[in-house]
């Protein structure tokens, strides 16, 4: 599937390092591309738990160390528009709900996208992930004229429940770059990229396909995962 | 961070007592730990930020360690401690990595508020 041209992508995610592994080919590619791109983090990881093997971080250093990752990892993507939101990790959730519709809404009235790429509510494991997506969603609902949204789902339930991804998007020519962004979340990634190497040097598909490919969810509004908010 | 040697942590601990410090105290399994084990029972529990005074800490057994704090009225501790640092904040941060090197439990005691 090619990516198409858009007027603006908006990608709203609460960690830094979530846009690495699905996104970071897909907005390497649009930015390359010449369609302007967002990204909104909304928190710094603070209560990432891989503070290193001995410990290289404390919990109340780990803030600045992700956050100079989540900028190497723009840099690597090429991305200039990067927001940081402010929320604290693991407490999204937990945020009045309407203070989060209204964040989404000020971010989409100010960059008027014609594509906004998040969690899919439901599918998304991590609490932070779904009320992100919650948020995401209902700020677009009340939208009279709604961007194309797009939702990266990963639950154990995914296949049985919404099939295959509708969006499956070829990456492989940026590659080295969703690579270098997920090498910029070193540490919390550290571990898998060697899990990684290991496995691609075994020949494994399903690694390999990782790198080549994208996939997202059209978001099913005539199955909206609530009535109204 | 260093490997906890519980006189020089005593010390530390000891410095702390009988003043209003700032708490953070928190345990956890990960939020993905139900995701990669089905039917794992994912429990954990966090303050940030509550104002404590205690009259005793005391730092006591093998490493993981346990921390306890006896205030007026109550109690906090911890269990699983295995590291810990006086930062160059003066803040004593204690922690239990597990044997994967992640975070199980913190236990972070301040004189000044630590960021929100």
């Amino acid at each position: 599937m090619t990516i198409q041209q858009e007027r603006h992508v908006l990608v709203i995610f609460p960690h830094p390092d979530d846009e690495a592994f699905g996104v970071s080919g897909t907005i390497t590619t649009y930015i390359q591309q010449g369609t302007p791109v967002t990204y909104a983090c909304l928190t710094l990881g603070e209560m990432g738990r891989n503070l290193g093997n001995p410990p290289f971080a404390t919990r109340e250093s780990l803030p600045a160390v992700r956050k100079k990752e989540l900028l190497a990892s723009a840099e690597a993507m090429g991305l200039t528009d990067l927001r940081m939101m402010g929320l604290r990790d693991k407490t999204i959730e937990f945020e009045d709900d309407e203070k989060m519709v209204r964040m989404m809404t000020d971010l989409i009235e100010e960059l008027n996208p014609s594509k906004i790429i998040t969690f899919y509510p439901g599918f998304a494991v991590h609490p932070d992930h779904e009320a992100t997506a919650r948020a995401v969603v209902r700020a677009v609902r009340r939208m009279k004229d709604r961007p194309t949204l797009h939702g990266v789902a990963f639950a154990n339930d995914t296949l049985e429940k919404l099939g295959n991804p509708d969006v499956v998007y070829n990456i492989s020519d940026v590659r080295t770059q969703k690579m270098n962004s997920m090498k910029a979340h070193i540490s919390q990634t550290a571990w898998m990229l060697e899990e990684m190497e290991h496995k691609l040097q075994q020949g494994d598909t399903e690694t390999e396909n990782w790198l080549m490919q994208e996939r997202f969810y059209n978001y099913r509004w005539n199955e909206d995962f609530e009535k109204s908010f | 961070m260093e490997l906890v040697e519980v006189k020089k942590l005593q010390v530390q601990l000891d410095a702390f007592a009988g003043k209003d410090v700032f708490l953070h105290l928190e345990t956890t399994n990960g939020s993905y730990a139900s995701h990669f084990n089905e039917g794992f029972f994912n429990a954990g529990a966090f303050i940030r930020n509550v104002v404590i005074n205690y009259e005793l800490g005391k730092v006591v057994g093998d490493s993981p360690h346990r921390v306890g704090l006896k205030l007026p009225h109550g109690w906090v501790y911890a269990q699983g401690i295995t590291h810990y640092e006086l930062d160059d904040q003066g803040r004593l941060l204690l922690a239990g990595h597990d044997g994967t090197g992640k975070l199980a439990v913190a236990l972070e005691i301040s004189e000044t508020p630590f960021s929100y």
